[in-house]
């Protein structure tokens, strides 16, 4: 019978949960690195019980921590991010140049079909790879050389690349996010990079259809068509049907669309999840209710999602790494809240339930379908 | 043998107790010491300095006989009795946050 591993990073340290594939009973284990900031925990596609988590802290830096046994056992792997050549400088928040410098990790996304190749998105931004499991990395320089990288800004959470997408058709093609920066494409694994963010408008910015300097929150794709990708943007709901060559705003009738997760239903490439989000200062669910937004058209039309979560006081943020789905028939949509929940839907998102309650501020949830 | 006193976070890290005792070849230094250590423990390889310009981190402090020697020079000799093993050299992380 499958079963299903959803890997929870937090504040305090990572979360391992688990369940059969009916998804009613779960087992909690943690917390893995007490203590420690883990923004981001997730497995190889390619060999599930190879995990890969980002562990850092204020005090003691990065570490990157491997388990080869989905999460029982772990051990620290290489930890050096040195930036290609001379790093220069990006904008810093009131326009000045400033040095490039490495802060975290702040996602990893290993390879399709190697268990030893995984993709780090670091603060300040920039691509790594490492093709030896995480004990050596090496900056990916087109990224940051094609040109507009000294016109790049931090966002109110750092100057992170906090998505990766590797086209599953086409390895060479990968997709990352930057804010507030934008969306970049590569065709050919890395070497050269363009912004891809034409269709974007941002108020905050001089020019708000610039080619960079949107402050793009999240980017998710469903396998079967990789072609079509949806954003959550600082402001609007996103979508480009031609891989990212051009975008158009999908936020229709949602009651806000600012938000930070995305994602897209493991079997039905046109149902799409949100979670809005009251901004720009308060991040929290507007009214104090906590729902999920699911559109079947692809967006534009959105319907609220409400059953099993919280309608009153509800004061939490769900942060842009937050959000997965499983491949069960029955696809289950999973997303943690910056007030230690878990929430689990296994009927795609028409009920709720928490999984766990009371864990520490979640900011990265991941979802495994063991079979 | 230096004797050793790593915050928390590092003895789980590096699955230590309290107290650990590292050899060092040469003259103790904070940089000797913080050598020897991530040879020992090379878990803790960054945890301690930047691991490429080697500057101690922000919030790391060095303690010994109720000195602080986070701003000393890294090849400074540490304190006779660091040496002689009688006092221990703290590492500590600095209290910020909550």
């Amino acid at each position: 019978m499958s079963s299903v591993r959803v890997l929870v990073g937090t504040r305090k340290g990572a979360f391992v949960l688990t369940s059969d594939g009916t998804r009613e009973a779960w087992d909690v284990s943690g917390p893995s690195f007490a203590g420690w900031e883990i923004y981001h925990v997730t497995g190889s596609p390619a060999d599930p019980n190879r995990l890969f988590a980002s562990q850092s802290s204020g005090w003691f830096g990065q570490l990157i921590q491997r388990s080869d046994d989905g999460g029982s056992t772990w051990e620290p792997v290489g930890n050096q991010f040195q930036y290609d050549g001379v790093p220069g400088t990006h904008q810093w928040y009131d326009g000045t140049p400033h040095p490039w410098e490495f802060a975290r990790v702040w996602h990893l996304e290993p390879s399709l079909t190697d268990p030893d190749t995984v993709l780090a998105g670091v603060e300040d931004a920039a691509l790594f790879r490492s093709s030896d499991g995480g004990q050596s990395w090496n900056e990916l320089p087109g990224l940051r050389g094609h040109g507009s990288g000294s016109s790049w800004q931090p966002g109110a959470g750092g100057m992170c690349l906090h998505t990766i997408i590797v086209d599953p058709t086409d390895p060479q093609r990968i997709f990352v996010a930057i804010s507030a920066a934008g969306v970049f494409r590569t065709d050919d694994g890395g070497q050269t990079w363009r912004p891809v963010n034409r269709g974007l408008h941002s108020e905050g910015i001089p020019d708000d259809d610039a080619e960079v300097g949107h402050c793009v929150h999240r980017l998710a794709m469903h396998p079967s068509r990789p072609e079509v990708l949806y954003m959550q943007k600082h402001w609007d709901v996103m979508r480009s049907d031609d891989a990212g060559e051009s975008w158009d705003e999908v936020s229709g009738d949602l009651p806000t669309d600012f938000g930070f997760a995305i994602d897209v239903h493991a079997h039905e490439p046109e149902t799409v999840y949100v979670v809005p989000i009251k901004s720009d200062s308060e991040h929290f669910p507007p009214d104090g209710r906590l729902r999920v937004y699911r559109s079947r058209a692809g967006g534009n039309e959105w319907e609220p999602l409400t059953r099993g979560l919280p309608q009153r006081d509800c004061y939490v943020n769900v942060l842009r790494d937050a959000m997965a789905v499983d491949s069960l028939d029955s696809c289950g949509v999973y997303f943690g809240t910056t007030g230690g929940q878990v929430y689990a839907s296994a009927d795609s998102g028409d009920s709720w339930a928490p999984i766990v309650r009371d864990l520490p501020a979640v900011l990265s949830v991941e979802v495994q379908t063991l079979s | 043998m230096i004797r050793v006193v790593l915050p928390t976070h590092l003895r789980t890290l590096a699955s230590v107790d309290r107290e650990v005792r590292v050899e060092v070849i040469g003259q103790p230094t904070q940089r000797s010491v913080i050598d020897a250590l991530e040879a020992t423990y090379p878990m803790l390889h960054g945890t301690l300095r930047d691991p490429l310009t080697h500057k101690r981190r922000p919030f790391v402090r060095f303690f010994a006989c109720e000195d602080d020697l986070s701003h000393e020079l890294p090849d400074t000799p540490l304190p006779d009795a660091v040496v002689s093993g009688d006092e221990p050299f703290f590492i500590v992380g600095a209290m910020a946050g909550g």
